[in-house]
C-alpha cells in the first residue's frame, strides 16, 4: 500500500516544550484516520507541520513524497479545515464558497450548494454575524467539497449540533465511498466518530502512542469486575491499563485476553465488559500521566 | 455495534441473519459495501472486510462487474452451522446451570414446553 505521508523523528519545539517529540508514523493512501488525543497533546502543531504552516525543528516530513513546506505542488492537494478558521471582514458565506475553486482543484460547487442546503447554511450573511455552529459548518463544507486528495479536520465541529454533526458523518461516508481520499479527523468526540475510522493515531504529551487499525483496536482491552481477591488471582502480571476499586469489589481494565483467558476469567466468577475505543483512549492516555507522577 | 468485538465480523453476521431469514435469498444480489457502511455507518473498508469474510467461507460470490451474490446451499450450511454454536452457546450453560440447581433432564424439557406454551 502506497503511502500519502511519511514522517521520520519529527520534533517540534517552542522553547523548552516538546509539542511534537520525536515522531514517527505513516499514513496510507484513501484511509480516514483518527487524529485523537486531549487538549494541547499536540494534534493541532502536528497537523500544522504537515500543511506546512509550521516548520519542524527536527525531524523529516514527506507528503506525497516531498516536503510540504512552502510547495505549491503539494499543497493545492491538502485542505486543512481548521477550528479557528478567520475570513476576510465583510465576507458571506456565499463569498467562502466562491474563491473555493481557486485553491481546490477538485472543487465541486453542485455538491457544496447540497451542502449549505443540509447544513441550513445562510449565504448572504455576515460571517462575522453567524452562530459558532454556521462558522463550523462552513469549515466543513469546505473540507467536503473541496475533495482535496488529502483532507484534515481538525475538531471541524465546534458548536455544531447533534444532527448537523451526524449530517457530517454520513456525507462524509457517502462522498468518500465515491472519492476515496485521505481524511485525518481530529476529534474529542472519539465515540462518535470510532465506526467511521480506518486507522487510529492517539498522541498524548507530543507522542505517538498508539498507531493501529480501528478494528484491530476494538476489544483488545477488557474491563474484568469482580472480588478484589478474584481479580488480582485473574490479573496477576498482565498489563493493567486502569484500576478502580470500591470496598472488596474491582474493577480493572486489562489489554490483549484471549478467548481462552476470558473463558478462564467468567469460571472464577468474575464479569467481563468490552471497554470502548474512547474508554480505551482516556486510560492509556491518563495512564502515562500516572506513571509519570509516580515515578 | 457493540464494542466487544471487531465491526466487520457484527457486518458478516449480520448479512448471515438476514440470509437464514431468508431476507436475502439465495442467488439474490446483496447490497454494496457502499450501501452497507451508509447503512450501519461504517466506514467502507471495515464492511467490505466482513462482505470478504463471507466471500472467504463461500457463502457470498462475487459476479465480475455487477457485485456479490448470496451462493447456492449458504442458508443451509449457515442453519447447520448456528445450530452448532447454539449447541455450545445455549444448551452447554443451560444444563451446566440447571445441574446447579438440581434440575433434572424431564424437568428442564417440562420447564422449555412451558415457554414454549406461553
Amino acid at each position: 500500500m502506497s503511502s500519502v505521508i511519511e514522517v521520520q523523528s519529527l520534533t517540534k519545539r517552542y522553547g523548552d516544550l516538546a509539542a511534537v517529540d520525536d515522531v514517527t508514523f505513516s499514513v496510507g493512501e484513501n484511509k480516514i484516520y483518527g487524529l485523537l488525543g486531549r487538549n494541547g497533546a499536540g494534534k493541532t502543531t502536528l497537523m500544522s507541520l504537515l500543511t506546512g504552516q509550521e516548520f519542524a525543528t527536527d525531524g523529516r516530513i514527506s507528503v506525497f513524497g516531498e516536503s510540504p513546506v512552502e510547495n505549491a505542488d503539494v499543497l493545492q492537494r491538502i485542505s486543512f479545515i481548521k477550528e479557528s478558521q478567520r475570513y476576510p471582514e465583510d465576507f458571506q458565506a456565499r463569498h467562502v464558497f466562491r474563491s473555493a475553486p481557486w485553491f481546490f482543484a477538485n472543487w465541486d460547487p453542485d455538491y457544496a450548494e447540497r451542502l449549505v442546503d443540509d447544513f441550513r447554511l445562510p449565504l448572504r450573511t455576515r460571517i462575522k454575524k453567524l452562530s459558532r455552529g454556521q462558522l463550523s459548518a462552513i469549515g466543513v463544507i469546505v473540507g467536503l467539497a473541496a475533495r482535496a486528495p488529502l483532507t484534515f479536520f481538525d475538531e471541524p465541529y465546534l458548536g455544531l449540533d447533534a444532527v448537523a454533526r451526524q449530517t457530517f458523518y454520513d456525507r462524509l461516508l457517502e462522498d468518500y465511498a465515491e472519492h476515496p481520499r485521505t481524511v485525518i479527523l481530529s476529534t474529542h468526540l472519539i465515540d462518535e466518530v470510532a465506526n467511521l475510522l480506518e486507522h487510529v493515531l492517539v498522541i498524548d504529551r507530543g507522542r505517538i502512542i498508539i498507531d493501529q487499525d480501528a478494528d484491530a483496536l476494538r476489544g483488545t482491552a477488557t474491563a474484568v469486575v469482580g472480588t478484589s481477591k478474584a481479580v488480582d488471582a485473574f490479573v496477576g502480571s498482565r498489563e493493567v491499563l486502569q484500576r478502580d476499586g470500591i470496598g472488596g469489589l474491582a474493577s480493572v481494565t486489562v489489554a490483549g485476553l484471549t478467548d481462552q483467558d476470558k473463558a478462564a476469567a467468567v469460571a472464577a466468577g468474575l464479569e467481563l465488559s468490552p471497554v470502548s475505543l474512547q474508554q480505551l483512549i482516556i486510560r492509556r492516555t491518563s495512564m502515562t500521566e500516572k506513571e509519570e507522577v509516580g515515578a | 455495534m457493540d464494542d466487544s468485538r471487531p465491526i466487520f465480523v457484527q457486518i458478516a453476521e449480520q448479512i448471515e441473519n438476514d440470509i437464514i431469514s431468508g431476507q436475502l435469498a439465495e442467488e439474490t444480489q446483496v447490497p454494496s459495501t457502499n450501501e452497507f457502511a451508509a447503512f450501519y455507518r461504517i466506514n467502507p473498508a471495515t464492511a467490505l472486510k466482513g462482505v470478504s469474510l463471507l466471500v472467504d467461507d463461500g457463502i457470498l460470490y462475487k459476479k465480475r462487474g455487477i457485485g456479490m451474490f448470496v451462493a447456492e446451499g449458504a442458508r443451509e450450511r449457515l442453519v447447520t452451522q448456528r445450530r452448532d454454536e447454539f449447541q455450545a452457546d445455549y444448551i452447554r450453560p443451560l444444563v451446566a446451570e440447571a445441574a446447579k440447581l438440581g434440575i433434572g433432564s424431564a424437568q428442564l424439557a417440562e420447564m422449555i414446553r412451558k415457554e414454549e406454551n406461553q
